[in-house]
């Protein structure tokens, strides 16, 4: 053991620097500490993006009624209690930019992309722990731009988070144009850097950092599709980045690129020959991969937990990876059914759809093979497979609303209505929402050496889950009656008169379900102090980031860092005395490798 | 510990883990996924740009009658020349690069702190040519009228070339309109009491050119919009006339992001902002080569018995090279 210690000391992440504080907690280049950073400015953001949902909820179920809450919350967008429109529609925008990229995509993959990785695959630390700081630090001055555009005097950017122009392009156009809008674009593009980043971080980590015998059939698939969520993000956030400087471009020097013939306030602009049809082009080019860099690791993350808690191999290991990367090309090719209304040739339509529906195969197979691990295993129902069960129901009832939409001929009968609210609330929002609570549940002991409350977690699973589908089941129906959504009202619509007692239900179970979430915080953080002390391998896992010492060290192993020897899922495996085999368990004399 | 006497089964295979498999460094390798995202997001402004230039196919302007101008050779039409001594320069800047990423496989600091140097030289010749064609562009040379609908007619006459062929020539604003005087000056900052930022008066006025117009009874006006044999058309005498009465808005010289000379304001949008983008990547080169050069001369790779980071700006520099040959293909050859 001391033989290792000394070749340890010698390997480049082992110095053993003096740290202070700052860089031990706020510029810290250790992978697990970065990993905790996003972990809670995500929590932090989610609370700010579910609250503001909450108080949308409200304007929704009782229109005009007066409403404390509102008021102390909102001051002066909310006088006398009663939301102002402008604040609505800016809370719907702030609301979608927040979950979508700062919760569901830094939060998520930044926290278990940082923490997985390394340890997952066997290495020291990331590739460059100094632009993997850079990634974070840039993440959080993106967040402290996007919160601190509530304050500005005209509002918060309120084009919805698309930001389609003219009503982006145009600081005229609303309150939320303005400045706010110019706010909104600063926070993303440092967004986008900071994604940037991470990615070539995550991607260079998996190709050249792992260790011996880690192949890459022998990757743990939260690891495959960190990778290729890493990949997606590379190709598909500059193209993002191109868009928002063209709309800055419009915004403040004058070029015609999104914008034409417009007469706003009795004056002729002098743009001419733009088109925004291009800007949508380009957005969900980048939108719909963004969809599945939210959705793909919290798969990732509910594959690793299955097949730990039932005890059993994941079913269909190599399915699953051609999957994950089918649904990474897909979703660059597909990006039109986002666009069926904005005047498409329907022959271009039908291709989009094609491709669309094409995406339901790869999704298919992993929802079957979810079902399959599950299937007559030996089943540990704690709080991290309950998500992760909870994510493999919403991602079949949200993806077979998806087949719907994905089909131009359907999709327009119902496009902007609370139908499409509910499929991709349900698909992308509370699936990956699961499959971040499942990890956090997981990898909790993991990175804080403590365990969760499990009765704390299991009162937290089972209100969510009821809430979630109690908000958005019943959204199906009302969008199919045809309720548009972000409507800041819809009392002045007699025909919609009816479903305002549903959206009052849909309210209450939003209510009840985001209050809650307190459960979980609080099970959160005061586990972090007060938790019980985590064994070394809690969940009897055969993943390499349960051979390293509970107390975190620079390096992640004490000494030589373990060679692998076989795949991540022995578990049950028969000649066996445990039901489980880690992975740097060398194979016994005789023993086959299973041929996964 | 015991665990790594025993064999993982994978021992020699390339994607055995513990290994390089790509051979390549982690740093090379991000600068080649750094690569990627640039390419795209370079992808989606070429993408933008066809987008923008198809919608307007039948009206686009043509590259070799915009960009026709060579410094020193005052008043010649030379379509390509200029551009092609650009384009020359930047690609030996990519040769000398990769000699000095060779000299550097071979350890020979002098021969790679010289062609480094000749690598940041052809960046700045590009750099600074880049800003005489933006100049150039900018302030135009045969001016037109824009109309109220915001097309642009241009100005011309028939005249007869040395092969004895009726050919129509160019003939430019200033040449023929006569301007009248107006009650205002423009307010500049040298005679403004208190200055207050202004557009600069147009020189030329609607009624000017129209005078201009009928006083030479051999001028013709030419509209943006493309004929079968992709040339613009040319209007009679009578339609000239009725067009300029009718339509006309404003006299423009030049291009910049909000009108264009030479037709859609589009083509001057994407061609600022796309050899902009562009430029500002050499740019940035240039001070990364500076830095890296630096570090050549202080012998910091000597020392460090390896040049890979001459080898990683390198990658940087053909890349930035390479979308150059698009953009120029784009945007001067078809």
């Amino acid at each position: 053991m001391s033989a290792h210690v000394e070749a340890h000391a010698h390997d480049d992440h082992g110095h053993h620097h003096k740290e202070t504080f700052i860089t031990k907690y706020i510029f810290s280049q250790d992978h697990k500490m970065i990993a905790k950073q996003y972990l809670i400015t995500g929590l932090i953001m989610g609370i700010i993006g579910v609250v503001m949902s909450l108080m949308m909820r409200m304007q929704i179920a009782w229109p005009g009624e007066p409403n404390a809450f509102l008021q102390t919350f909102l001051g002066k967008w909310a006088p006398d209690g009663v939301m102002s429109a402008d604040i609505y529609l800016a809370l719907v925008t702030i609301h979608g930019t927040i979950m979508v990229f700062f919760v569901l995509t830094a939060g998520l993959s930044g926290t278990f992309s940082n923490l997985l990785i390394p340890l997952q695959i066997g290495a020291r630390d990331m590739a460059s722990g100094f632009l993997n700081m850079v990634s974070y630090w840039l993440f959080f001055v993106s967040c402290v731009i996007m919160v601190a555009s509530f304050f500005v005097e005209a509002g918060p950017a309120a084009a919805g988070w698309t930001i389609y122009p003219p009503l982006s392009a145009l600081p005229m156009a609303q309150g939320g144009s303005g400045l706010g809008m110019t706010l909104w674009l600063t926070s993303m593009a440092i967004f986008i850097a900071s994604s940037a980043l991470g990615s070539l971080n995550y991607v260079v980590t998996v190709l050249n950092l792992r260790t011996k015998g880690m192949s890459m059939t022998r990757l743990p698939l939260t690891i495959w599709t960190f990778f290729v969520t890493a990949i997606i993000g590379i190709v598909s956030f500059p193209v993002l980045l191109s868009a928002a400087l063209l709309l800055i471009m419009d915004r403040s020097f004058g070029t015609s690129f999104f914008l034409s013939d417009i007469f706003i306030q009795g004056e002729v602009l002098h743009y001419q020959g733009g088109s925004p049809v291009l800007f949508e082009h380009l957005f969900w080019f980048l939108g719909h991969p963004e969809v599945y860099i939210v959705l793909l690791p919290a798969l990732g993350i509910t594959s690793e937990i299955i097949a730990t808690n039932s005890r059993k191999p994941i079913f269909g290991y190599r399915a699953m990876i051609a999957s994950v990367l089918a649904i990474a090309f897909l979703s660059t090719i597909v990006w039109g059914h986002h666009m069926f209304v904005s005047g498409m040739n329907p022959f271009l339509g039908s291709v989009f759809t094609f491709t669309t529906l094409l995406i339901a195969i790869p999704s298919a197979v992993k929802a079957f093979n979810y079902i399959t691990t599950l299937w007559k295993g030996n089943l540990q129902l704690n709080p991290a497979m309950l998500f992760s069960i909870g994510l493999v129901s919403t991602f079949i009832t949200g993806g077979l609303t998806g087949i719907i939409l994905g089909d131009s001929a359907l999709d327009i009968n119902v496009h902007d209505t609370y139908f499409v609210v509910a499929h991709f609330h349900l698909v992308m929002g509370i699936s990956a929402l699961y499959g971040f609570f499942a990890g956090v549940y997981h990898w909790f002991p993991k990175m804080f050496g403590r365990m969760m409350n499990k009765n704390l977690g299991y009162v937290h699973f089972w209100i969510t889950a009821v809430c979630a589908y109690g908000v958005f089941f019943p959204m199906h129906f009302i969008g199919m009656a045809g309720l548009p959504r972000r409507y800041y009202t819809n009392s002045a619509f007699p025909l919609f008169d009816d479903l305002s007692n549903v959206n009052v239900v849909i309210t209450v179970f939003a209510l009840v379900g985001g209050a809650f979430q307190i459960v979980f915080f609080y099970n959160f953080f005061s586990s972090i102090f007060y938790g019980k002390k985590a064994e070394q391998n809690p969940w009897k896992s055969n993943t390499l980031e349960w051979t390293t010492p509970v107390e975190h060290i620079h390096g992640n192993w004490p000494g030589a860092i373990p060679t692998v020897h076989r795949w991540a899922y022995d578990y049950s495996k028969p000649g066996h005395d445990d039901d489980f085999v880690p992975q740097d368990v060398p194979l016994k004399e005789g023993e086959e490798e299973l041929q996964h | 510990m015991s665990t790594t006497v025993a064999t993982t089964n994978t021992e020699g295979k390339t994607w055995s883990g513990g290994n390089e498999p790509l051979k390549a460094s982690y740093g090379k390798m991000m600068m080649w996924f750094f690569i990627v995202t640039d390419a795209l997001t370079f992808s989606a402004f070429l993408a933008a740009y066809g987008f923008s230039r198809f919608k307007f196919i039948d009206s686009w302007p043509i590259a070799d009658e915009v960009f026709t101008h060579v410094p020193f050779l005052h008043g010649q039409e030379l379509p390509m020349i200029y551009v092609a001594f650009m384009t020359f320069i930047l690609i030996m800047s990519s040769v000398t690069m990769v000699l000095a990423v060779d000299a550097g496989h071979h350890m020979k600091k002098n021969k790679v702190t010289w062609y480094l140097f000749l690598t940041i030289i052809g960046g700045i010749i590009f750099v600074g040519s880049q800003a005489w064609e933006w100049a150039t562009f900018i302030k135009g040379d045969y001016g037109a009228v824009q109309t109220k609908g915001g097309n642009i007619l241009q100005f011309g006459e028939y005249k007869t070339n040395e092969n004895g062929e009726q050919e129509f020539k160019r003939v430019a604003v200033k040449d023929f309109v006569i301007v009248s005087p107006t009650e205002r000056t423009n307010h500049e900052r040298k005679n403004g009491l208190w200055f207050v930022d202004e557009g600069t008066l147009p020189p030329y006025q609607i009624k000017d050119v129209v005078a201009g117009l009928e006083a030479n009874p051999n001028i013709l006006v030419r509209t943006q919009i493309l004929n079968e044999e992709r040339e613009k058309t040319i209007l009679s005498r009578e339609e000239s006339l009725a067009a300029i009465k009718n339509n006309g808005k404003r006299v423009v010289e030049g291009a910049n992001l909000e009108v264009n000379e030479y037709g859609s304001p589009l083509f001057a949008d994407f061609f600022f902002f796309i050899t902009g983008f562009h430029g500002f990547h050499v740019l940035s080169g240039v001070v990364i080569n500076i830095i890296i050069w630096f570090n050549v001369i202080l012998g910091t790779y000597e020392r460090r018995k390896s040049y890979e980071m001459v080898e990683k700006v390198g990658l940087y520099w053909h890349f930035v090279d390479l979308v150059w040959v698009f953009v120029f293909t784009f945007f001067y050859l078809v």
